[in-house]
């Protein structure tokens, strides 16, 4: 009996969720069956290798955007983490190529300096009333420049076959990135949908006053989602250098906008407070894919980059415009 | 106005209302929360166009189609949340939108002369070059009312405008509203406190679900008949309280200070009794519980729960010993909007029905429930976001939350502000319920009638003081007045 009640609970949940992303979800399978069955692309799009390039492509991105979504939930916003990936690439590429240590350790090194830099915003972010913005702001141009600090400005090739295991290896088929992704998406939906922290993550960002009165440790979770953030930045940021055979100090520019894209387009509200992983899983699916059928449309680099754009807008349109009605 | 209808999807806002304002006089608009006068002063005002109606200025028929057409139809609203820019000055705000000077500059100077010049008319005393954001809330509203005679506005709408303002800034109010009225100005008053209605105002109209009741004298009328056309129905008891003999002390304060609002405040409560504070606006009584609460870093003095001295550095700390406290700013300190009623109601006992990465839903769907049905609130569903809830409901399930983590001290800030009649009772009955069961509270109110109807004991605070205290036997408005104004 009790278990029939919250069985019937988690499915009202699950189309209350199709219900509210009905926009996205649409846009979504529009693009999907477009690419589907559109000739030029038909052929490539769904195929098996084809669909796990996007997802191992999509990877980095969703790294990114899971810490982003709870930043954004709490009502502020990481642009450190597109340089992080630069910096905790070059540094595991470096203690690879560079001091000959085993690779476990630099992959190790290179999300702990993804810690360290996530550390660090929400520690200045929680005691003191810098707004997020800022700091990560001045955050995103030390790491970059740290990171060309110590590469000089060129790559930090890795020639180790091993080193490309994370980020370009295969368990069975399915790309290692796939996994790794997998399991991020698994520990963040847990945090925010079945921890008190989750809980208090929403409450913090929805109205931070009355978290107080809660007697939230508002601090602890402030410090906590940028913690988390800097570990995702880092985490992308060797594999992508694993997949690049090579750490650059130019890698994940502009990394930050990406991920910010797709948790809004996945209906995170900028001003905090609400928002599902679920959503940004698609907002990420959505840009992911754009991007794959744009290339195999041929379509060139500069104008994937108008599409995307009015893809955004869009998708944000069709949210406002369905709140709007709710309201009224 | 005449038959004005406005429809939303599946609510019916409005039903054939009709109202009719007179050049000099005050006409309140009564109704509980989400009877529709909201939607009847935005359809006044320009923001919502109603489906059917007509709008009649001086005998003639007018369209307004937003709020600048209100504006030049010589109607000015001042709404209850101020809509002030806080970093600009007095005179700046006054003349928004249709700043002096010529082409792109702006004479500051002569606008801040004119502006100091209506201030003047008004005898209000508050410099034009002030910023907004270092006045009082009822020096702003002072601040709204002058921008809105500056339009020569014939028609002044107020919306609870004495909600968050201390008795000597209510008279200094209605000092100001009578002089705009001697001139002719027509005034609609929305406010929720029957007191008020007798002092000021010249006739009532009263709304209901949407729908127009009925248009009284005020002189000619009773408060019961009034609640009763609001609510639908008689109100036998507004207020319930059945005085029992309170039992030992349960908590006892001495010497609270926070070194600025608060000086050397001492207080105690027994086992099932309500203490009511009284005081006026700024008396340190809401700072005087963020002290007990955990809530004001550096605050001194000894707090004793069951006779044993606690130290209390935070909320946590409070509810360890089982002192809760319902904000006295719903909005501000209370409610997350975009959550749902759900999660609002369980935030404070998360640690109930969630342990590690499992959370036991039915546990959670059960406590809200259980408070939802307790505090009789009504809401479509547990998933609804409480923000569109009506005050009344918002406000219940604020106090739903707090009982949630079962508390022997419970402390009320301003329990029934900005909540309609019907719950207002309701918010009564429950408090001498919780008593009655063994709970003891505090409330703080600035609604004497409150006070003096629901307290064993009332303290009266001055200045960061407890100026006295009074038994509910001698307690009467002139005995606490006496002590506050002090």
């Amino acid at each position: 009996m009790a278990q029939g009640a919250t069985k019937k609970a988690s499915s009202n949940k699950a189309v209350a969720f199709l219900k509210e992303n009905m926009g996205i979800i649409g846009a979504l399978l529009v693009l999907c069956v477009f690419l589907a069955v559109f000739p030029a692309t038909s052929g490539s799009f769904l195929t098996s290798k084809n669909i796990f390039n996007v997802l191992r492509q999509i990877s980095t991105n969703m790294f990114l955007a899971c810490g982003m979504t709870m930043v954004i939930i709490l009502g502020g916003i990481d642009l450190s983490v597109g340089s992080i990936i630069a910096l905790s690439g070059v540094l595991a590429a470096g203690c690879v190529s560079r001091y000959d240590l085993p690779i476990a350790v630099a992959l190790i090194v290179g999300v702990l300096i993804g810690l360290v830099i996530g550390v660090f915003n929400g520690f200045v972010i929680s005691s003191t009333t810098i707004p997020p913005f800022i700091v990560t702001l001045a955050t995103m141009n030390i790491a970059r420049g740290l990171a060309k600090v110590y590469t000089g400005g060129s790559p930090v090739r890795v020639v180790t076959k091993e080193w490309q295991f994370i980020g370009a290896g295969y368990v069975g088929f399915v790309p290692v990135p796939v996994i790794l992704m997998l399991i991020v998406l698994v520990i963040t939906a847990l945090i925010m949908n079945k921890t008190k922290m989750g809980r208090h993550i929403y409450a913090v960002g929805g109205n931070a006053q009355a978290a107080v009165f809660s007697g939230i440790k508002v601090s602890r979770v402030k410090f906590f989602v940028h913690a988390f953030s800097g570990v995702m930045a880092g985490l992308a940021g060797i594999v992508l250098a694993s997949r690049m055979y090579s750490g650059q100090p130019t890698a994940g520019e502009g990394a930050e906008m990406d991920a910010i894209a797709a948790v809004v387009v996945g209906g995170t509200s900028m001003a905090g407070g609400s928002g599902k992983i679920g959503g940004t899983i698609i907002g990420a699916l959505i840009i992911g894919i754009l991007n794959n059928g744009l290339n195999l449309l041929n379509v060139n680099s500069f104008w994937q980059d108008v599409v995307k754009g009015i893809v955004i807008l869009l998708a944000v349109f069709i949210d406002y415009v369905k709140n709007t009605k709710e309201k009224a | 106005m005449e038959h004005i209808h406005k429809r939303f999807p599946g609510v019916y806002a409005l039903n054939d209302v009709s109202y009719e304002l007179r050049a000099g006089e005050v006409h309140a608009l009564l109704g509980e929360n989400g009877a529709g006068k909201s939607t009847l002063i935005k359809v006044l005002g320009g923001i919502y166009h109603p489906e059917e109606g007509d709008i009649y200025i001086d005998g003639k028929k007018v369209t307004i189609a937003g709020v600048r057409d209100a504006q030049e139809n010589g109607i000015a609203i001042i709404h209850q949340e101020l809509v002030l820019v806080p970093h600009m000055t007095v005179a700046e705000n006054i003349f928004l939108g249709r700043e002096h000077g010529s082409g792109v500059l702006i004479d500051r100077k002569k606008m801040t002369e004119e502006a100091q010049a209506l201030l003047d008319a008004q005898e209000i005393n508050i410099e034009a070059d002030k910023l907004i954001k270092d006045l009082t809330i009822a020096q702003q509203q002072m601040v709204e009312i002058v921008k809105a005679i500056s339009y020569d506005s014939k028609i002044l709408v107020m919306d609870e405008p004495t909600s968050s303002i201390s008795d000597k800034e209510v008279a200094f109010l209605f000092q100001t509203m009578r002089k705009l009225t001697a001139k002719g100005v027509g005034i609609v008053y929305i406010s929720h406190k029957m007191s008020e209605l007798e002092e000021i105002c010249d006739r009532v109209t009263i709304m209901r679900d949407g729908q127009y009741v009925g248009t009284k004298v005020v002189k000619e009328t009773t408060k019961d008949d009034l609640i009763a056309m609001m609510v639908g129905r008689e109100l036998t008891n507004y207020y319930t309280r059945d005085y029992q003999e309170p039992g030992e002390t349960l908590l006892k304060c001495e010497h609270i200070s926070d070194g600025k609002m608060v000086q050397d405040a001492s207080f105690e409560l027994k086992k099932g009794e309500i203490i009511g504070f009284a005081g006026l606006v700024g008396a340190g009584r809401s700072e005087t519980m963020k002290c007990i609460f955990g809530l004001t870093k550096g605050s001194k003095g000894d707090v004793y729960v069951k006779g044993q001295k606690v130290n209390v550095q935070s909320p946590i700390d409070a509810l360890k010993y089982g002192i809760a406290l319902v904000p006295e700013d719903r909005k501000l300190e209370g409610l997350y909007h975009v959550q749902s009623v759900r999660f609002n109601s369980t935030i404070e006992v998360l640690e109930q029905f969630i342990h590690g990465i499992s959370v036991d839903s039915k546990k959670e769907v059960d406590i809200t429930q259980k408070y939802i049905d307790m505090m009789s609130t009504k809401t479509p569903t547990q998933e609804q976001a409480i923000g569109n809830l009506s005050g009344g409901n918002q406000q219940k399930v604020m106090i739903g939350r707090w009982l949630a983590t079962s508390p022997d001290i419970l402390i009320l800030d301003e329990p029934t502000r900005g909540v309609d009649v019907g719950a207002k009772s309701e918010i009564y009955a429950i408090m001498n319920q919780l008593v009655k069961e063994g709970m003891s509270i505090i409330m703080i109110s600035s609604e004497l009638p409150e006070i003096i109807n629901m307290s064993d004991r009332v303290y009266v605070m001055a200045e960061g003081r407890v100026a006295g205290c009074l038994d509910h036997s001698e307690v009467t408005q002139e005995s606490i007045m006496q002590l506050a104004a002090n």
